[in-house]
């Protein structure tokens, strides 16, 4: 089912493949914070791949931008908002900590909190045995007239 | 004339589905019998129409009937009969249809196995199961026909995708359908057990089954999935956060749910309205998962704008049977009451916390999928979630989730003692730790995922053998004293055991595999070599070949351990001309602890290649995993209940002595 979601990249993809080793930095530890940058970034134009391993053309450019911003001497950071200041957040694949993204983020944590406290609720509650009912209202007035009658 | 009998037998089944769904739940309603019998002849009678109706289209793929637009748009003469016979599911008309085909099949089992259910739950179990086959059949007689015939037929048909011209992948929707669909079988007891309102042990015996199948059919589809993108995408990839992986994972979580929580309902009586509602989630998960894939919604909202018949369809069906029934189980949820103790440490108790870690993971998968979606109608804005925050945002629940579960597994029904249950883990314990501790010394720091993940995985694993080890008294008592009581413990026990098992082999594989996958990517030219890993792996050559349907460059390496080659492996970049597509053929070395993977790229203006190595360690164990699992629930759909059936009052045959 896969499939359907990479098609679109690999018909525009023609011959491209991934990263090139012609892209490749020389310097292994600036490589690798490229590759870790790429690994967050999203192919704008395709449907859910990361610009590492995307085929498609402005991926292989974001992946030389993304380069060239740390042979600079860009943080990662300073890279990450090189990139989403031209094509904004819709490139991040991990959506900023964001009021506008805050139901996200914080679904997990408070659905967790909310169902612990029902579960942990129902929990004790089952470990009480029910009690009989009380006596409504009317069931009272007639249990004092018949203890008066006695 | 084949192609419009097949049509003719989809709208005979479509109107046997429809008078399915009424009969027997008017008949149910006022205790008439002979209405409620309609049921079962109308559900065979139902598959046997849409079986027909499918292979009268499977018959067009086979023959290359290119008077059939279908066939045009996904089959080829010249591609191989597999695939042809593949084809018939590889596009969305074709694999509706296999979805209402598995629909109609579920149906008809309860129709022939379903001899000691009570009738009027059976009648309206299938009035239920007929009315969601009546939604999809109208989806597809009205949107997405698949025996259109062209008035012109073209002399070839425009073939199949390259990319699910692959075994993995022509099994793949069968399996994940099963799964799919096998949780309507949930759906449809719940909703006619609220109407009945009564949910007991007998109830719970008969869900759980389908429930567990569904889930293994699941696990296994979904493996499969993982699998074919792990050699076929070139890249070594097995799970990407993408919707459509999300769709049919939020299922499997559900189910996995449901299937423990159904436990507690057949064996200690509780736990019902939740089971009920878990039960109709699940089906949900499976319809918004359809939806999500056959609408286009996730992928472009704007695709979907531009032709939202399908979309709005199947949203409708959506409203219509998660509406219908949530406003049902509202309503009816308070007969199902049930005033079972337990303590607050207990079997019930743990599995409630599974359920709850389950169902929220769920919820964040959920959010994490569609929240592009809601982002963009609220605010307009563009959005993007993936792996990065699935991975963030996900794993704990799973790791918190893995640490319970040797604890919560092993304690007693309704009343525990934690110290008590604890005493055959102690050990189980001490040693997952001090095996992460070694993982983490041999690794010399780095990521805390291969450690963590190793305690957990052991953890589980040991766990499950301590269990197993408690239960058969082994070391307490003698060998012969052990393998009695081994043969006397129900499958149902082995199940859990294997399965668990399997989770913590599949922990493992991808901890291991995410900390330590290393990669290599170099302009090779022949007679190139390098070290990688503790291999040297050799390039010796590339040369074009062709295969009935793509021409291919083909690479050949040698992988060589201290000078002696191992294993010669050839990748190869391939082309299918009808449908101007590239793909790629990835060659693997597999072994248990590692696979060599090797991809070929494009050549270099130089005249070499760029090869691109990865040393996969335990990827093997992701589907050995994966199957171990799936046997766990094999193991536990063999046990004895489920053979007997549900449980009855029923004398023993007198059988006279001979």
């Amino acid at each position: 089912m896969r499939w359907g979601a990479l098609v679109a990249c690999l018909l525009i993809a023609g011959q491209v493949w991934a990263v090139q080793p012609d892209e490749v930095l020389s310097d292994p530890a600036l490589e690798a914070r490229a590759r870790a940058i790429s690994k967050e970034l999203r192919c704008p134009i395709c449907q859910s791949e990361n610009i590492d391993e995307s085929n498609a053309g402005v991926a292989r450019d974001l992946r030389l931008v993304v380069r060239e911003r740390l042979v600079a001497g860009d943080t990662d950071r300073q890279v990450v908002d090189f990139v989403v200041a031209r094509y904004g957040e819709y490139v991040l694949f991990r959506p900023q900590f964001s009021l506008g993204n805050a139901v996200l983020w914080l679904a997990g944590p408070l659905f967790l909190l909310l169902g612990l406290v029902i579960s942990v609720g129902f929990i004790r509650n089952r470990a009480t045995p029910a009690k009989p009912q009380a006596l409504s209202a009317t069931e009272q007035e007639r249990l004092a007239k018949l203890l008066e009658k006695d | 004339m084949i192609a419009e009998l097949g049509h003719f037998a989809l709208i005979l089944a479509f109107v046997v589905a429809i008078i399915q769904m009424v009969v027997p739940m008017w008949g149910a309603h006022r205790g008439w019998a002979n209405w409620m019998q309609i049921a079962s002849p109308a559900a065979s009678v139902q598959f046997a129409l849409t079986a027909f109706s499918f292979g009268a289209l499977m018959w067009a793929f086979i023959v290359s009937d290119f008077s059939v637009q279908l066939v045009v748009a996904n089959s080829h003469s010249a591609k191989p009969m597999l695939y042809k016979v593949t084809g018939t599911w590889g596009n969305h008309e074709g694999s509706m249809l296999l979805w209402v085909l598995i629909l109609t099949l579920f149906g008809a089992m309860v129709a022939w196995w379903g001899s000691d259910l009570p009738q009027g739950l059976k009648a309206r179990v299938l009035s239920v199961q007929s009315a969601i086959a009546v939604a999809f059949f109208a989806f597809l007689l009205f949107t997405s026909n698949p025996f259109v015939r062209l008035e012109f037929p073209p002399i070839d048909g425009r073939d199949l995708n390259p990319l699910l011209q692959d075994p993995g992948l022509a099994f793949h929707p069968p399996f994940l359908y099963l799964g799919y669909v096998g949780l309507s079988m949930a759906f449809s007891f719940a909703v006619a057990a609220l109407i009945e309102g009564k949910v007991d042990a007998a109830w719970a015996r008969w869900v759980r089954p389908w429930t567990l199948a569904a889930w293994m059919f699941l696990t296994i589809g979904i493996a499969m999935g993982s699998w074919w993108a792990y050699y076929e995408l070139g890249w070594g990839g097995w799970w990407f956060w993408d919707p459509v992986e999300n769709a049919s994972f939020m299922p499997w979580l559900v189910a996995a749910a449901l299937l423990h929580s159904a436990i507690v309902v057949e064996k200690r009586d509780t736990l019902k309205t939740w089971t009920i509602f878990l039960a109709i989630l699940a089906f949900s998960f499976s319809l918004i998962g359809t939806f999500i894939v056959r609408s286009g919604v996730i992928t472009s909202v704007h695709a979907f704008a531009n032709d939202p018949t399908r979309g709005v369809f199947i949203l409708v069906i959506l409203g219509i049977a998660i509406g219908g029934a949530l406003t049902l189980f509202a309503a009816r949820a308070h007969v199902l009451k049930s005033d079972a103790v337990f303590s607050v440490v207990s079997r019930e108790s743990g599995l409630v916390m599974n359920n709850l870690l389950l169902v929220v993971a769920t919820l964040v998968v959920f959010f994490g999928t569609l929240w592009p979606l809601f982002a963009e109608l609220l605010t307009g804005r563009k959005v993007s979630v993936g792996p990065p925050f699935f991975d963030l945002a996900f794993t704990p629940f799973m790791v918190a989730l893995a640490a319970i579960l040797p604890l919560f597994s092993i304690l007693p029904w309704k009343r525990a003692q934690l110290g008590r249950a604890m005493r055959p883990l102690w050990g189980a314990l001490a040693l997952s730790v001090a095996s992460g501790a070694l993982v983490w010394s041999l690794q010399t720091g780095g990521r805390m995922l291969a450690p963590i993940g190793t305690v957990l995985a052991v953890w589980i694993v040991l766990g499950a053998l301590a269990d197993l080890g408690h239960r058969v008294k082994f070391g307490k008592a003698g060998l012969a004293e052990n393998l009695r009581r081994a043969g006397n413990l129900p499958r149902a026990d082995w199940g859990k055991l294997v399965a668990h098992s399997g989770m913590g082999v599949l922990i493992f594989a991808i901890a291991a595999i995410t900390a330590w996958e290393r990669e290599d990517l170099r302009v090779m030219t022949s007679g190139d070599s390098f070290e990688m890993g503790g291999y040297e792996i050799r390039m010796e050559g590339v040369e074009m070949a062709r295969g009935p349907n793509y021409q291919a460059e083909r690479g050949t390496f040698s992988l060589l351990k201290d000078g002696q080659v191992i294993s010669v492996v050839y990748p190869e970049k391939r082309f299918y001309p009808v449908q101007q597509f590239p793909t790629t053929e990835a060659a693997i070395d597999r072994s248990i602890t590692r696979d060599l993977y090797v991809t070929l790229g494009d050549q270099q203006e130089d005249g070499g290649w760029a090869v691109r190595t990865y040393v996969k360690p335990y990827a093997n164990w992701l589907w050995i995993g994966s199957i171990i699992m799936s046997l766990g629930g094999v193991l536990s759909l063999t046990d004895r209940r489920y053979r007997l059936g549900a449980p009855q009052r029923k004398l023993p045959d007198a059988v006279p002595a001979e």
